[in-house]
């Protein structure tokens, strides 16, 4: 093993390493412990940045590669690459992973050291799914990632939290193990657990519908798509703000590198066949579910709705594909559909993300999510109201931000594969902005609301690093989003390439 | 000519951010220094650009600055073209627009949120520029969505209002619509040409005059229909057009300065701006064109009665803004895009100025913006006066200000026009042109003669407005009164729009005009139905609201049932309200309740949870942890095994 290709396991297993060092340290020093913690999760980061600039755009082959055997009796190996994919989900992971640490500070009294343990350690698990190549190993890292989170909502969580964790942690697994069952199939089928192996492995019409459904269950769980979405509202609102973050900004993002990653390119042929019910059910997501964040009254609850919402697009782009290649009259648009839902996963990253650590903002101080509970918070808090006006207009998708280019590229590309569907999706500019200023309206704007509102203090330091930082980013990638594309650009082609040609 | 397009562009961005994020730092005189610097910079380098285009016929510029993205082939790019169109539109704006920063330090001397304020303005400047020098459809889009966050902001500007932050929510969301179909028509253009650079598509524009495309049903439409009518409907939302009129009036929430910079000079205009920079697709569209055509002259004439039952001096001068904006939309229609743009022009000034007059009436009535309550004030303000009267007379279109040029070609195009629809919009043309006069001279009479304001306090304060404000209403009263009769030659009949726009042969309704220098036709329009339906108007109004008030009260009796109609718009406000507003958060709550609760949540997910949990309460009783109750079973089990092996065999 190279030094350069151990960047991987570094990535992976310095938080966790962090994770444990940060438990041990205990909770008697709680600065020591935090610090220590934000020490990791900068130095992870920092690992981690070599993907990007040591990462060749010109090759859809996997990099940095590390590949030793694990369990031989199975075959399985410890399999860990990436793509154009799945490394600016690691570097998402990584830099989010900071300013969660950061948002936790002050906030948490209760068991620091545990607090951040649990987000290291997790932070080091999801990056394993990113860069897992091996189906084993993929399941374990995949597995595992639920405790750290079930932890967080179950200790930090609200009141409501035992409800909240038991129907996160069934949901999620009830849809995983139809994903190893699925797994197992093809590992007698290929002889092998290598991911990419699935890749090419012949599968009939049937096989694959069943495999593609046991994916759907585990992915469209995770995303969440409608209607198995349910579990999302809860444990946000249940969570903590540090977990909501990672919640929305990285967990949900698996779901949709799953798709990409499994449903795709193992079971191409499915995928056409079933691209209606996953195209059905993300533009429901996006109407539907606009809807119901219309009237929510918890700020959690709407922002968790728009989340499903926005996820919508990343299915819709994903999926749109088949019709497009298909309709012979369009000779491109796959592409960008499908680089539009990765756009706009990293987008949502960022912004869901941000719009949670506002909330949080606002729930430290008044300890109330419930809209009606504030009102002309611009008054006393002007410079947190302009970072949410800010990141609302994101949210709404304003051309400049990073909310526009996803939702523009898929937009784009489904218009490719039918009229109605870029219209269905397009409501999103009605919807989304209706749900998200109105928000804005009740929370920010209007005459101070009450005595508490009165009293509040604006932002600190640390909060507006946090939020400042996550506004740069929205801001770069909305005004400049080229380098993002150029790096996934020629793995989408590949992928693209590889699931229109039948394996039948 | 990089460099000073650039300096154009950036310099109101950084007057913004300096004014805005280093707002404590620079204090107030330091933010609108900046702004106005900033701003000044950009407006004589854009005069000196129009110089350049108008006289030294300088080449057009298209250039990329850089990439924004390149996706599955298709390039989308941060670039500028820049033609006598858009340095005509650069230099409208950035004139106006330092007009109004000047003013500003005036107007918002004793307000909060100053800096706060030239932040605003200087941002909109940058936003409509990018938005008229753009060579694409993506940075038109960036544009078009700034300028309208702007103006959102600027609505709430006063936050704390109630009316305001809902006007400005309401003015996003309407304008959202229209951006809905604008969205859709790229979309279309992105399909069909594979690019969304202007050149690109105009030239290819032709080779899909016949294109058809199937929205579902089997139905064929043409694609230059679709294409034209999706982003006419962006348009329409910008431009306030109806339907989508109904956020404009309330748009007068805002600080006055931006209603006259954005809601009437600048940002409403862009709709017109863009239809005429898209004429290569429109004029391959009679149905488009139609479509523009009667909704333009329904808007003209409908939102200009309205003005006439106003009694807020801004929604008078709003609902005028809509009229006006409905001609030049017509005069589009009509495929007189030059018309339309020089409307646009003349409009901008004599409107802009109109509402800078009514800021300044604002400013000596302490706030006070019912007419009813004023009264006489060209006796307290005389350059206010002054300067309202000449804005009005070109708004009428008295002849020989601008305004009657301009709107005596719109007509005169219209007139012309073989289209269907357009024998309906040439009589609402002409009418507006009644109503027109009837509600300018109505607001004049009330607010500037009659009887002084009859509160006492009022009285006391009264005067004339402060240099800052006085000399831009001066400055704009200037081009108000001359630029009509100066640059109809070129703009309309000669050369300048060359090789800007497009029209056919058959549509070329201006070229039917005889013109022979703009004297012949100012002549000319004094023997037009147009010049006695003005006069009418003014006569009318000053007999029923200046010498006869009484006469307005009979009226108002008689035609009670009218008078009520255009008191509540049409009932645009409650029927959006009612059933666009009303209508999403019912569905809202029934999708929620219904959808995710009850079914989702409720019988799926913890139907199956209880399901799974009612089976277990039974299964339980099998789990005694009795050890004679196993034993019994075992024993049992044993003995239906061993008697089924017997009895088989």
């Amino acid at each position: 093993m190279t030094a350069e290709a151990a960047i991987l396991s570094a990535t992976i297993w310095l938080p966790i390493l962090g994770g444990v060092i940060v438990l041990g340290s205990g909770d008697r020093t709680p600065q020591v412990t935090r610090r220590l913690a934000l020490g990791f999760a900068v130095l992870t980061f920092v690992v981690s940045l070599p993907l990007y600039f040591g990462f060749d755009p010109g090759t859809a082959e996997m990099q940095f590669v590390e590949k030793v055997p694990w369990i031989p009796a199975f075959d399985v190996h410890y399999y860990l690459g990436v793509d154009g994919i799945s490394m600016p989900l690691i570097l998402l992971t990584t830099f989010i992973s900071i300013l969660v640490v950061i948002a936790g500070w002050e906030v948490i009294q209760y068991k620091p050291s545990q607090y951040m343990a649990a987000f290291l350690i997790m932070e080091g698990l999801m990056i394993g799914v990113f860069c897992a190549l091996d189906a084993m190993l993929f399941y374990v890292f995949w597995e595992a990632m639920l405790i750290p989170m079930f932890i967080i909502i179950g200790v930090w969580g609200g009141p409501n939290r035992v409800y909240a964790t038991i129907k996160f942690f069934l949901y999620t697994f009830l849809g995983s193990v139809f994903m190893l069952v699925a797994l197992i199939y093809m590992y007698f089928q290929s002889g092998s657990m290598e991911i990419l192996a699935f890749h090419d492995l012949k599968l009939g019409l049937t096989e694959q519908i069943l495999i593609f459904m046991a994916f759907l269950l585990a992915f469209a769980v995770k995303v969440p798509m409608w209607p198995v979405h349910t579990w999302l509202p809860d444990a946000h609102v249940e969570a903590p703000t540090g977990g909501s973050v990672i919640l929305a900004a990285i967990m949900l993002k698996i779901g949709g590198y799953g798709f990409l990653r499994f449903s795709l390119p193992i079971t191409p042929d499915a995928s056409s066949e079933l691209d209606w019910l996953i195209i059905t059910m993300s533009l429901v997501a996006v109407v539907y579910i606009g809807f119901v964040a219309l009237v929510q009254q918890d700020m959690k609850k709407l922002i968790a709705y728009s989340s499903i919402a926005h996820m919508g697009f990343v299915t819709l782009g994903f999926f749109v594909v088949f019709i497009i290649t298909t309709r012979g009259d369009v000779d491109s648009g796959a592409v960008l559909g499908m680089q539009g839902g990765m756009v706009q996963m990293v987008s949502h990253g960022f912004i869901s993300a941000a719009l949670f650590l506002c909330v949080g903002v606002l729930y430290d101080r008044l300890h109330s999510r419930e809209i009606s509970d504030y009102g002309g918070v611009v008054n006393v808090m002007p410079w947190f109201a302009a970072f949410l006006v800010f990141f609302a207009m994101a949210n709404a998708g304003l051309p400049g931000t990073s909310g526009f280019v996803g939702e523009f590229m898929v937009i784009l590309a489904s218009f490719r594969a039918d009229f109605w569907f870029a219209f269905l999706a397009a409501t999103t500019l009605i919807i989304g902005a209706a749900y998200t200023l109105w928000m804005v309206k009740r929370v920010v704007f209007g005459e101070v609301g009450s005595d508490k509102v009165a009293v509040l203090e604006d932002i600190n330091r640390r909060e507006a690093l946090v939020l400042g930082t996550l506004a740069v980013a929205v801001l770069i990638l909305g005004v400049w989003p080229a380098p993002l594309i150029e790096v996934m650009d020629v793995s989408i082609e590949n992928l693209v390439r590889h699931i229109t040609v039948t394996k039948l | 000519m990089q460099t000073i397009l650039l300096i154009i562009v950036l310099a109101p961005l950084l007057g913004a951010i300096v004014a805005g994020l280093l707002r404590n730092r620079v204090g107030r005189t330091g933010a609108h220094q900046v702004t106005i610097l900033g701003v000044g910079l950009s407006c004589v380098l854009s005069l000196y650009v129009l110089w350049q285009f108008a006289y030294q016929d300088a080449p057009v510029y298209n250039e990329t600055l850089y990439t924004w993205m390149v996706s599955d082939g298709l390039r989308m790019e941060i670039g500028f073209l820049v033609d006598n169109l858009t340095a005509m539109m650069m230099a409208v704006v950035t004139f106006v627009s330092l007009m109004v920063h000047i003013y500003t330090i005036g107007y918002m001397a004793h307000e909060e949120g100053y800096q706060r304020f030239f932040s605003y303005i200087a941002l909109f400047t940058f936003s409509m520029l990018m938005l008229v020098m753009s060579n694409n459809f993506l940075q038109l889009f960036f544009g078009w969505e700034a300028v309208g966050l702007v103006s959102y902001l600027l609505i709430g500007f006063y936050f704390k209002r109630e009316t305001a932050i809902f006007a400005n929510l309401k003015a996003f969301l309407v304008n959202r619509v229209g951006d809905f179909g604008f969205l859709l028509g790229i979309a279309a253009v992105a399909m069909y040409f594979g690019s969304l650079d202007y050149r690109e598509v105009f030239d290819r524009a032709p080779e899909f005059a016949s294109a058809t495309i199937n929205l579902g049903g089997g139905v064929e439409w043409s694609l230059m229909t679709v294409i034209c009518i999706l982003l006419f409907i962006g348009a329409m939302g910008k431009s306030a057009q109806m339907p989508l009129h109904v956020w404009l009036p309330d748009s007068m929430e805002g600080p006055t300065p931006i209603s006259a910079l954005i809601h009437a000079a600048t940002m409403v205009t862009a709709g017109i701006f863009m239809v005429a920079r898209m004429s290569p697709l429109y004029e391959l569209s009679e149905v488009a064109l139609s479509f523009i055509l009667v909704i333009g002259a329904t808007t003209a004439f409908m939102m200009g009665l309205i003005g006439i039952v106003q009694n807020d001096i801004k929604r008078v001068v709003a609902y005028s803004t809509l009229s006006q904006l409905g001609y030049m939309v017509a005069a589009l229609g009509a495929s007189a895009y030059a018309a339309g743009l020089f409307h646009l022009m003349t409009h901008a000034f004599f409107k802009a100025l109109l509402f800078l007059a009514a800021g300044s009436v604002i400013i000596g009535m302490h706030h006070d913006q019912d007419i009813r309550n004023m009264g006489g004030l060209r006796r307290y303000m005389p350059i206010t006066h002054w300067t309202a009267l000449l804005g009005t007379l070109a708004l009428i279109g008295f002849p020989g200000f601008s305004g009657f040029f301009s709107k005596d070609a719109i007509i005169e195009a219209v007139h012309y026009a073989q289209l269907p629809g357009a024998g309906y919009a040439y009589v609402l043309l002409l009418l507006g042109v009644f109503v027109t006069a009837l509600y300018s001279f109505r607001m004049y009479f009330i607010v500037f003669h009659g009887k002084g304001p009859r509160d006492e306090h009022a009285l006391a304060h009264l005067k004339e407005s402060p240099g800052v404000v006085t000399w831009p209403l001066i400055l704009l009263a200037i081009p108000s009164v001359f630029i009509g009769y100066l640059t109809i030659g070129p703009m309309l009949f000669g050369d300048f729009f060359d090789g800007v726009l497009t029209v056919s042969a058959v549509h070329d309704t201006l070229g039917q005009i005889h013109y022979e220098g703009a004297l012949a036709f100012l002549v000319h329009g004094m023997q037009t139905p147009p010049f006695w339906l003005a006069m009418a108007g003014l006569v009318t109004a000053w007999l029923v609201f200046s010498l006869q008030p009484k006469i307005a009260r009979t009226m108002g009796n008689t035609f009670g049932w009218l008078h009520f109609v255009l008191d509540r718009k049409y009932g645009f406000d409650e029927f959006n309200q009612a059933v666009f507003a009303g209508g999403s958060k019912l569905l809202g709550k029934v999708l929620w309740s219904v959808g995710d609760r009850t079914v989702i949540d409720g019988v799926m997910v913890n139907g199956s949870a209880h399901s799974v949990g009612r089976v277990a309460a039974v299964m339980r009783y099998l789990q005694t942890g009795m050890l004679y109750h196993y034993a019994m079973a075992i024993i049992i089990g044993l003995l239906v095994l061993l008697g089924w092996f017997v009895l088989r065999g």
